[in-house]
């Protein structure tokens, strides 16, 4: 497969509504790349950019180095997976699959073929439905074979478009691993686009975190967590999410406007902080306590049961070492 | 605001029963949920609260008053759907005084009530400002205030965030919480989320085929469900589930997995059943170096305050929630042992959960 590259990439519908701006972006052979952003951040543009299915203003496409950037969406050899499985419902799952391999500018001997869907069938637990007509299969299976119609080939780059969103929970959760050990196995590049914070954190060995067009930062799963450069990227990723409050409220030094710190490092109990309880979500596993410290509503959340009722006095005390820095526009101060 | 009793409901459409035989009692002033995938009847047991469905059979009673065969309209009570759905070109004092000035109410009292309901949702400030110049969150509040002016004896909520993305829906259930707070009004809500469900409700009505399963606070559903479908439609990931081929005898405090021995909580009932599960809550199991279940490390899932580690075992995936401290590699050899006192054994025939020294 290959590496990918965005060099000042820059799209414009109608001419006036700035989709991407400036993006720069390198993937690399092998890796498993996300972008993560709300809705109408510009994650769909940069796939379909990739793709050649939009064109791009200014900037370039390079696979391997050299630019596709002028070339037809065929000629370019990617594998698109949509949100929406897109099967051929008159096809059995076989057939599907064997779909993009029989194309006419490939044409693949038919026992190369059967050897290749044997392979990806097995790894995707779709042995046993081969034979089914596409419109036989619950959702999940639906899934599967849209994405391992994708797979069966091996093309210069996997662009997926949040594969996993249209499935029930548990289902997305099982997928999530299963595509991970597949793409380590295969050592494939892909480029997945989500908004769903596990599926990022959990899949990608590089997170691009984009707002309103622009890339904020890249980083590893644990870097984007641990260091964001901003608040919004800070606000990218956690669930609860993280408190963004005023500096002066801890004390905690000299003139900083803003800081940051995630509910799992505001510890209950014990501390120099008292405030009243607001609201607290049993969520099994982990309790989530929202605390009014001084007109300031503060989240915390710890392990297992935590025993308390409503307005009533709480202690607490925060992990300063964990504690983030933000200036007056929102970028970090103390980056690490 | 009022308590809602459910006796004996039963629906069917055709052949098709959507919900038997269930009863409930949604206490004063509760936030309820009910849960369940799609298809367990959830939504068509809401629907005969509201009015909306007239039961097949079986009664409800709002407060004292038996309702089951009212109409809508005469029901005091409010539906909110999704709860976006707001008349665009109508400010947001119009769109809160809309319901009111359609049931004919004095204008003075119309005031009155906008104002409460403003103050009470914090948007206030924003009464004259057009929908459309709203963030999507002050959308929202708009939208419960519209609900909220009616001063209805019970709230029935389907899915109102369900087509919010994950990040907002966070934020609204928090609103939806300290408005339930404030005001304590009676609350019925419908959702397929458990998170959703944990997060919300004072108690939880888990449901599978038409049938209600247990009824109970979040902690209790979590903790100790009664029937394997409970446990495993709760928590994510969700609880591990490992055969065991043997019965389980009354006292029994020990069982054998793979030639490992587990000491479980003492079993006060038997199972004859050859088909048993051992089920453990991936927080509750912990990886060690000897004595335990042997596995290798299928996948290590990075959730910025915890890990989700995979192990392959001969017996299948187990999944076990660690710390962030873990420094662990794919296809390294691991063992895994659990919590004794939280270990839950099912019966494979009946899917219930066995009494014991932990589930009494």
């Amino acid at each position: 497969m290959a590496k990918v590259e965005l060099k000042n990439l820059s799209k414009t519908y109608d001419k006036k509504i700035l989709a991407l701006e400036d993006i720069n972006l390198t993937i690399e052979d092998g890796q498993f790349f996300v972008l993560l952003g709300p809705s109408g951040a510009g994650k769909t543009t940069t796939l379909r950019c990739i793709a050649g299915l939009e064109k791009i203003d200014s900037g370039s496409v390079l696979f391997d180095n050299e630019s596709v950037t002028e070339d037809q969406p065929a000629s370019r050899d990617v594998s698109f997976v949509f949100q929406q499985f897109s099967l051929y419902p008159h096809y059995t799952v076989y057939e599907n699959l064997a779909f993009p391999l029989r194309s006419p500018m490939r044409k693949l001997p038919e026992d190369e073929i059967k050897i290749k869907i044997e392979n990806i069938a097995k790894m995707l637990k779709i042995s046993n439905k081969l034979k089914n007509k596409a419109t036989e299969l619950s959702g999940g299976e639906m899934q599967r074979v849209a994405i391992g119609r994708a797979l069966v080939r091996k093309p210069n780059i996997y662009l997926m478009d949040e594969p996993l969103s249209s499935l029930d929970a548990k289902l997305r959760e099982s997928l999530r691993i299963e595509l991970k050990n597949i793409q380590t196995n295969l050592n494939a590049t892909i480029l997945y686009v989500t908004h769903d914070q596990a599926e990022a954190t959990t899949l990608a060995d590089k997170i691009g975190v984009l707002k309103e067009g622009k890339i904020v930062q890249i980083g590893t799963p644990e870097e984007i967590y641990e260091n964001p450069n901003s608040i919004y990227v800070s606000q990218r990723l956690g669930s609860p999410k993280i408190n963004v409050l005023p500096g002066s409220l801890f004390n905690i030094n000299d003139n900083i406007p803003t800081f940051g710190i995630r509910p799992e490092n505001i510890l209950l109990g014990v501390g120099k902080y008292s405030g009243k309880t607001i609201s607290i979500e049993n969520l099994g596993s982990e309790t989530v306590v929202a605390i009014n410290f001084e007109g300031h509503e503060v989240l915390s959340s710890i392990q297992g049961i935590y025993k308390s009722s409503i307005n009533e006095t709480i202690n607490f005390d925060i992990n300063l070492n964990k504690v983030l820095k933000f200036d007056k526009k929102g970028n970090r101060i103390n980056e690490r | 605001m009022s308590k809602i009793k459910i006796v004996n409901l039963q629906k069917s459409f055709g052949d098709f029963t959507a919900v038997k035989n269930s009863n409930l009692t949604i206490n004063d002033k509760e936030f309820f949920v009910l849960l369940g995938p799609s298809g367990c009847g959830k939504t068509t047991t809401l629907r005969m609260i509201a009015g909306l469905e007239l039961p097949t059979s079986g009664k409800i009673y709002l407060g004292e008053e038996e309702v089951g065969m009212l109409r809508a309209s005469e029901r005091d009570i409010a539906f909110v759907f999704q709860l976006f759905a707001l008349y665009p070109h109508m400010n947001v004092r119009n769109n809160l005084s809309f319901p009111l000035k359609m049931q004919g109410y004095k204008k003075s009292d119309i005031k009155t009530r906008v104002r409460e309901a403003a103050e009470l949702l914090r948007i206030d400030h924003f009464l004259d400002s057009n929908i459309s110049s709203l963030s999507s969150g002050d959308r929202q509040r708009v939208a419960l205030g519209r609900a909220l002016v009616r001063r209805p004896k019970a709230f029935l909520m389907d899915e109102p965030l369900g087509t919010l993305d994950a990040e907002f829906r966070e934020l609204m259930c928090l609103e939806l919480k300290k408005l339930h707070i404030d005001i304590g009004a009676t609350t019925v809500y419908v959702t397929h989320d458990q998170l959703e469900a944990m997060s919300l409700a004072d108690r939880i009505a888990v449901m599978d085929g038409g049938q209600i399963l247990q009824a109970d606070e979040p902690n209790v559903i979590y903790n100790k469900p009664k029937t394997k479908f409970v446990a495993s439609f709760i928590g994510s990931p969700g609880m591990n589930f490992i055969d065991i081929n043997e019965g389980i005898s009354n006292e029994q405090s020990t069982i054998n997995i793979e030639d490992a021995n587990f000491n479980i909580p003492k079993q006060f009932e038997t199972s004859k059943s050859n088909k048993n599960f051992f089920g453990i809550r991936p927080e509750n199991l912990s990886l060690t170096n000897e004595g335990g279940l042997k596995g290798s490390v299928f996948g290590v899932e990075y959730l910025g305050s915890r890990k989700i580690i995979t192990v392959k075992t001969n017996i299948g995936e187990i999944k076990v929630k660690a710390d962030i401290s873990i420094n662990i590699k794919l296809n390294e050899n691991v063992q895994i042992k659990p919590a004794n006192d939280s270990i839950i054994i099912f019966d494979g025939e009946t899917d219930k959960s066995l009494k014991s020294e932990f589930m009494k």
